[in-house]
């Protein structure tokens, strides 16, 4: 067993103790997470630790011995990077057991320089290592998330409406970039052949900027549309929006545009050999309901 | 030898691809096309691609010849079923068509064709923009 291992398996009560006090009074958020769950962190953290140096030494924290510490840390950092803490935090958490650490090796070594200096630096590397292994934890945690969101985000950003028999509305909310067109043009394509629709309404209100990426992404689905038998129509162009088109020289000419999305139904529904007719409002519920009648 | 069929309806021709489509195959395909146009006087030709499920530039470019050819000999062509898949992989390719009519189902592409055949719906269905 090495001398490290040693002082800490001697000195263990003290240094938890100490460690936790410290905690309380340093960088910990008490907003984020209770006091007796962070002394139970700290605690089953400090076992694991020792358990760790004891089988198999400080140097190679990679080794199985050192799983269940490693197991530990990755968790709480992923828990942690989810209750929203900073990842400085979260490293500074493990950094912080050096104080306490350091004081207990300096108690038990006063009398030998040489072996303080090795056996500090012995726990210095090992802390480092641990607090480095949190922040990788840490960051993969964050990245799930944020790759976990941008799924859903293509999941719910992409519906395909059915207005009418026939007709459909894709309603565009944000940014075109390539891997959104390509969701949005599958969608809009398998709908197209599940309802047997030969017009599509592309509405781009929700589209912050329309950019020639943009219309060129807009221009290939409504070509792969075509090609399949259906007709688009790009409604919701904004009066900012046309004069960049105009400004970016981008050809729009062979697509149908209209300014909303009700008037691109009304055309749609003119093409299909349909006409919505007013008749005589109902007295009970709904006044001014309109019917409509197939021409 | 294998050979895509082309079936006669009336003034119209029917063809469906339900093959994996070759190069040879595809010039087979435009030249029996073309003889029959002129053998029957047709003045429509439809092609269903419902089941053809893998497309290249090839296939994409046998598909703008037929119609051009057919448009020659006094034809119009129609281009039913594309699988969403197919249409993705052609534009993709950078081939859209132009000069290709295209239709949901055998039954809207048929209608379309004695639409156009018969010049009464030319208006609406040829110039959208002006209707």
């Amino acid at each position: 067993m090495s001398e490290l291992a040693e002082i800490i398996f001697r000195n263990e009560d003290q240094i938890r103790a100490e460690w936790i006090k410290d905690m309380g009074r340093s960088v910990q958020r008490t907003d984020l997470m209770s006091r007796a769950e962070l002394d139970e962190q700290s605690s089953a953290l400090l076992s694991a630790i020792v358990n760790g140096i004891k089988r198999s030494g400080p140097n190679d924290i990679t080794t199985a011995s050192w799983s269940g510490a490693r197991e530990l840390l990755a968790e709480i950092s992923s828990s942690r990077a989810r209750q929203g803490f900073s990842p400085a935090e979260v490293a500074t958490f493990v950094l912080s057991l050096k104080q306490p650490l350091f004081s207990a090796i300096r108690k038990d070594l006063e009398k030998s320089q040489d072996k303080l200096f090795n056996v500090i630096w012995t726990a210095t590397e090992l802390l480092d290592k641990l607090a480095l292994t949190t922040t990788e934890s840490y960051m993969t945690a964050r990245e799930e998330l944020i790759s976990r969101q941008q799924q859903e985000l293509l999941e719910l950003s992409t519906p395909v409406v059915k207005l009418w028999d026939g007709i459909l509305a894709l309603p565009i909310i944000g940014t075109l970039d390539s891997a959104r067109t390509q969701v949005v043009m599958e969608n809009l394509l398998q709908s197209i052949v599940a309802t047997n629709s030969r017009y599509a309404i592309i509405d781009i209100t929700g589209v912050p900027t329309v950019d020639t990426l943009v219309a060129q992404h807009l221009l290939k689905t409504i070509t792969a549309a075509r090609l399949m038998g259906a007709e688009c129509i790009i409604s919701g162009v904004r009066p900012q929006i046309a004069q960049t088109i105009v400004h970016l020289g981008i050809n729009l000419e062979d697509v149908v545009t209209k300014a909303k999305l009700s008037d691109a139904l009304a055309l749609a529904l003119q093409r299909s050999g349909r006409a919505v007719v007013r008749t005589a409002a109902t007295q009970a519920g709904s006044g001014g309901l309109l019917s409509n009648r197939e021409a | 030898m294998e050979r895509i069929p082309v079936l006669r309806m009336g003034s119209l021709l029917l063809i469906t691809i339900q093959v994996d489509m070759h190069d040879k195959l595809a010039l087979q395909l435009q030249d029996d096309v073309t003889q029959r146009i002129s053998d029957w006087g047709s003045t429509g030709v439809l092609i269903d691609i419902s089941s053809l499920e893998i497309v290249d530039s090839f296939i994409g470019r046998m598909l703008a010849n037929i119609a051009a050819m057919s448009r020659v000999l006094g034809a119009e062509t129609v281009v039913v079923g594309m699988q969403p898949a197919v249409a993705i992989t052609l534009v993709e390719l950078g081939m859209s068509l132009p000069g290709v009519r295209t239709a949901l189902s055998v039954e809207a592409g048929m209608e379309l064709l004695y639409g156009a055949v018969a010049g009464l719906q030319s208006g609406s269905e040829d110039e959208p923009a002006q209707a």
